[in-house]
């Protein structure tokens, strides 16, 4: 028996690093197409090594067998580049409320060289515990390429930061 | 199949599939279209696919060997972080080699099986790091040339190298972000570090110049659209090199660019007073990394790398 449409299923599927927001609402997941042959879906790396590719496309073929659709196939696709501006509002909620500072805006790129950055970029990420805003970086590298290590003056804790692509 | 589809020829599709060595990741070259851009030469792609991507494989696996040694966990996470980054762009790279040459090599297979002499990546890639000094001195170079190229690399004819520069631009954007912070740290920072950050750059000055010279592959590529000619890049790499050395205290101020053009890594007689080299023709006749020619540091990361594919030659697990 099949239980909801394919896009549902698959939407439903939650990343393996930040199971906390599902791969829909990370915004990797760019298409999902449902055919008389079986399912097809296309997802996208958030890095070009992210080492939860395989996860992801193994919890997908996962999910759907369980939902009862019979062939799936997981495509990858490298273009367009993921952005965090892909990240979905009820995402960056989510993220906030597991103590996960969501991105801000991508930086809009401007024509010439890539300019760079002496100082921690002046990014204003506001600490997801209590609030305050002028928060600083304690690492540009945190648990997954994907984030950085922050610090809160006023509460004093640290917590990561989803960096903005 | 269309250019958009390629992509996914490039990752398995097997739920066993992990992605290492032997681990049946042999799949990703089945499916992949063998398109490619109008008047452009399999070979000469496979072989410019190879230099960007031995580039990144072997600063990766260097990169690889700093965890665990490095000064603070945090610094830990960025080598790995940024290791993992360069391996995925390899991948990608080293997969589009084999398929542009058709014998149907795949990404372990030139990882894995190929000899020092078959590698293309730039010296500067594979240099032991003598401290942590060394290594961001480094990290900066390549990272900050790396860009450049990937950045240009955008608008290639060649649907696929597009896609993984553009990929790229945004990872090594950070790199070279968390390496010149390092650089400038050091250098403008107590009396002994910053003899060390100057130490590390001036080994690492009289290296740069391979960055810059022109294979006849990238030319070739180059002319028709597809690749990025290296000379190109010297302009800008001077100018972020001189500001972050300058803002490390490495480089008098007096040592501007003002008026003129950037001093030239290669001839400009002007290049050592703001700390790039001159003397451009010993350069060139230093082993050239594009041309299969190696320092020893090259064989010795391959004995490393290589050694369990060596050691159980088909190996599957």
């Amino acid at each position: 028996m099949v239980t909801g449409t394919a896009a549902e299923v698959v939407g439903a599927v939650t990343d393996p690093e930040l199971p906390m927001i599902t791969l829909a609402e990370l915004g990797v997941i760019r298409e999902v197409r449902q055919g008389e042959g079986g399912v097809l879906v296309t997802i996208t790396p958030t890095y070009s090594g992210c080492p939860a590719m395989e996860s992801i496309r193994a919890d997908i073929r996962t999910a759907l067998r369980r939902a009862g659709f019979g062939r799936a196939e997981v495509r990858t696709v490298i273009a367009p580049p993921w952005t965090t501006d892909w990240i979905s509002e009820s995402g960056r909620r989510k993220l906030a409320e597991a103590g996960i500072a969501p991105p801000g805006a991508a930086p809009v790129r401007a024509t010439g060289p890539i300019p760079i950055s002496l100082s921690p970029r002046p990014t204003a990420v506001a600490c997801p515990r209590c609030g305050h805003t002028d928060t600083e970086t304690l690492a540009a590298f945190g648990a997954t390429a994907c984030r950085e290590l922050r610090r809160c003056p006023a509460c004093r804790e640290p917590f990561e930061h989803m960096r903005e692509i | 199949m269309a250019f958009d589809d390629a992509y996914h020829a490039l990752t398995d599709h097997d739920d066993d599939a992990r992605w290492a060595y032997g681990t049946g990741f042999t799949d990703p070259l089945a499916g992949v279209p063998g398109d490619l851009p109008d008047g452009v030469d399999r070979t000469e792609l496979a072989a410019y696919c190879l230099m960007l991507g031995d580039d990144a494989l072997i600063l990766s696996h260097r990169l690889q060997q700093w965890v665990t040694r490095s000064p603070e966990l945090e610094d830990e996470l960025a080598l790995a972080n940024i290791g993992l980054d360069l391996l995925g762009q390899a991948r990608l790279l080293l997969t589009r080699a084999g398929v542009a040459e058709g014998w149907g090599r795949d990404e372990d297979d030139l990882a894995m099986r190929r000899d020092p002499s078959g590698f293309r990546n730039v010296c500067l890639a594979e240099r032991a790091d003598a401290d942590f000094a060394h290594l961001v001195a480094r990290l900066f170079a390549l990272s900050t040339w790396r860009l450049a190229l990937l950045d240009r690399l955008t608008a290639s004819r060649d649907p696929m190298l597009a896609a993984i520069a553009a990929k790229g631009v945004k990872e090594v954007t950070y790199h070279r972000d968390y390496a010149a912070q390092w650089v400038v740290r050091l250098g403008d920072g107590t009396p002994l570090s910053h003899d060390r950050m100057l130490a590390a750059v001036e080994t690492l000055t009289p290296q740069l110049a391979e960055l810059f010279r022109s294979h006849p592959t990238e030319i070739g590529l180059a002319s028709v659209g597809v690749a990025v000619d290296p000379a190109t890049l010297e302009a800008e790499f001077t100018q972020v090199w001189t500001h972050v050395l300058q803002t490390a205290t490495l480089l008098p101020p007096t040592a501007s660019l003002g008026g003129g053009a950037a001093p030239s890594l290669a001839c400009d007689p002007a290049a050592e007073v703001s700390g790039v080299p001159a003397g451009i023709e010993q350069e060139r006749a230093r082993p050239w990394g594009r041309d299969g020619e190696h320092t020893p540091a090259l064989a010795e990361i391959l004995d490393e790398m290589q050694g369990v594919a060596r050691s159980v030659p088909g190996g599957v697990w």
